[in-house]
């Protein structure tokens, strides 16, 4: 594995490399230098418009932006974007279908010492509920680097969620395609499958080797798009190992694991057992004891693989 | 201004009126004072100022307008209908289920709806999106909006006022139909929102007050938007909810209420009486 690289930079380098090659502005709320727009604004100075700490007021900006064939990149933390300003995303960008990207930092438990009231966990579940949105949770640099590309040239409204720590990459950026709407199947198995997005993918292929120690085979899924989820790719695997475990640094409420869940219990009905924030709010603290507090572990996803396999008829 | 026009401009409004009512009466939903107290002032934008094309409504460089206070859809689709975006006779569909004529404005199939609206607080904030992106491409074109005295009581109006003074967007303006009634009550009972153009000012903003249903007085409040830059400008619009309908002048009930037949019938009487 290569150096470990927070998602948020990637994205603020893939706006500065992008922004030579396609035409988009950047808006911000007083947030660029924590969102990393600023490494775009260091580039596109005339392109970088700052808001101020209006959020709601930003997002539909944006979406006036967007009305004149215009393609604006919305930056703020999940919280603000997904949160604050879920009314303005769903009536003045999501019901217009407007082409408007919206790159949403600091997503998750992650954030770390900011504590619960920045620390996002519900963000997918609002952004899921909204029709016509794609919703793309990248598990590395390199994914955070396509996503944007991918975001650029979709028509449509795009929620991107970003993360705050530096995480491992794990793709190599010269050969990685990244397939809006794609699931990535990481690692082949046939007992157990794990569904995984953003940082807890790294997670879930450690969890791979822990369960291989005791002679389980599992199979591990990156899902990046969580919306329009890969269901083909879910369903498939789910009816070969006839159990799953989804994993995520979100509210096991309304995310990643409640797509998989409704997937499945629609066409193949599997035990389906979600690791992620088991409905709680964050707290602050240090990023290795927060996910260790809250189950965002190999080793949680591990015992959860077996229960998962225990479960099955 | 002279006769010919001011008298094409009032045929016009009148028209907007009937419009606007007969969409409310067919729906037996809808609002109908705060429509009627704009329909001079659309009557103006659509007849007398803005660049727009009928016949091909996306056109890149036209004027736009956002209507912010988007319960008013009445008016405005009944403008569209006068103005040659819509057939006269689709107006009888509002609120619909098979209607493209939504409740409140739908950009995606309404043409000459430049954007949806309804949400209040959000338009404005659209606006501005509109007006800067025109700022940056150098193009020419203007953006105007409409709000309601009572939806100045979101927050986000003045989040976008601050943004619209802070980038000086001289190519916005916003007119506030200050007709000094909201849902529960007079604005004075339920959320003061005066001194309206002390508030904009303090934001930047060049401001204008005027009489909303007197055409001379919108149209030097126009050009005194055109002639100014470096600020975007406000024009405060003293009106009458409900004005032309006697019976609907300054009556709060009227806000969200559709008239029955016999009430519908007297208001085209007077209204068809004016034309």
């Amino acid at each position: 594995m290569a150096d470990k690289i927070a998602t948020r930079e990637a994205y603020g380098n893939a706006l500065a490399e992008f922004g030579e090659k396609y035409d988009f502005v950047v808006l911000d709320a007083d947030l660029a230098a924590a969102t990393k727009t600023g490494i775009f604004r260091k580039k596109f100075p005339e392109r970088h418009f700052e808001c101020g700490i209006a959020e709601g007021n930003m997002m539909v900006v944006a979406a006036g932006i967007a009305s004149t064939g215009v393609i604006p990149f919305v930056s703020t933390f999940a919280m603000f974007a997904a949160g604050r300003a879920f009314e303005q995303v769903r009536n003045g960008i999501g019901y217009p279908h407007l082409n408007v990207k919206i790159g949403a930092t600091h997503a998750g438990i992650s954030v770390g010492e900011d504590g619960a009231t920045h620390q996002c966990n519900e963000d997918i579940a609002t952004m899921r509920t909204i029709p016509g949105m794609t919703i793309i949770n990248p598990a590395d640099a390199v994914e955070a680097r396509a996503c944007v590309e991918a975001a650029i040239l979709h028509n449509g409204p795009v929620y991107m969620r970003f993360g705050r720590l530096a995480i491992p990459t794990l793709y190599d950026a010269s050969t990685y395609k990244f397939e809006l709407g794609r699931g990535v199947m990481m690692s082949e198995g046939k007992d157990v499958t794990i569904v995984a997005t953003g940082l807890m993918v790294h997670k879930a292929l450690e969890a791979k080797e822990l369960l291989k120690n005791e002679g389980i085979d599992a199979e591990v899924i990156n899902i990046h798009t969580i919306k329009p989820l890969d269901r083909d790719m879910v369903i498939a695997s789910a009816k070969k190992t006839g159990c799953v475990v989804t994993a995520e640094e979100h509210n096991i409420i309304g995310g990643l694991g409640s797509a998989v869940a409704e997937a499945l219990s629609e066409t193949c009905p599997v035990p389906v057992l979600r690791v992620g924030v088991e409905d709680q709010f964050g707290r602050s603290g240090k990023v290795p004891p927060l996910l260790e507090l809250y189950g965002l572990t190999a080793e949680n996803i591990a015992a959860k693989a077996k229960a998962s396999i225990a479960l099955k008829k | 201004m002279e006769q010919a026009k001011l008298t094409m401009l009032k045929e016009h409004a009148n028209n907007i009126r009937l419009g606007a009512l007969e969409a409310v009466y067919s729906a037996s939903s809808g609002h109908p004072g705060g429509s009627l107290s704009i329909a001079d002032l659309l009557s103006y934008l659509y007849f007398a100022e803005m660049k727009v094309d009928a016949k091909n409504p996306d056109w890149e460089d036209r004027d736009r307008l956002v209507l912010s206070k988007g319960h008013t859809a009445p008016a405005l689709y009944a403008a569209l209908a006068e103005a040659g975006f819509i057939p006269k006779e689709d107006l009888k569909t509002f609120r619909q289920v098979d209607s493209y004529l939504q409740g409140h404005p739908d950009m995606k199939h309404t043409p000459g709806v430049d954007m949806t609206s309804g949400s209040l607080g959000l338009g404005i904030s659209a606006a501005c999106g509109m007006a800067l992106s025109g700022k940056i491409r150098n193009k020419d074109y203007r953006v105007f909006t409409i709000l309601g005295d009572g939806e100045l009581g979101e927050g986000q109006v003045w989040e976008a006022a601050m943004f619209a003074g802070h980038y000086d967007l001289d190519n916005l303006c916003a007119f506030v139909d200050w007709n000094g009634l909201q849902i529960d009550g007079p604005i004075a009972e339920v959320m003061d929102s005066t001194p309206i153009d002390k508030k904009f000012e303090a934001f930047g903003w060049n401001v204008v007050m005027i009489d909303g249903h007197d055409l001379d007085q919108i149209a030097d409040a126009v050009e005194n938007f055109k002639a100014t830059s470096g600020k975007p400008t406000c024009v405060v619009m003293k009106t009458v909810k409900g004005k032309g309908v006697s019976f609907m002048e300054n009556q709060c009930g009227w806000h969200g209420s559709a008239p029955n037949k016999e009430q519908y019938e007297q208001a085209v009487a007077e209204l068809t009486a004016n034309n």
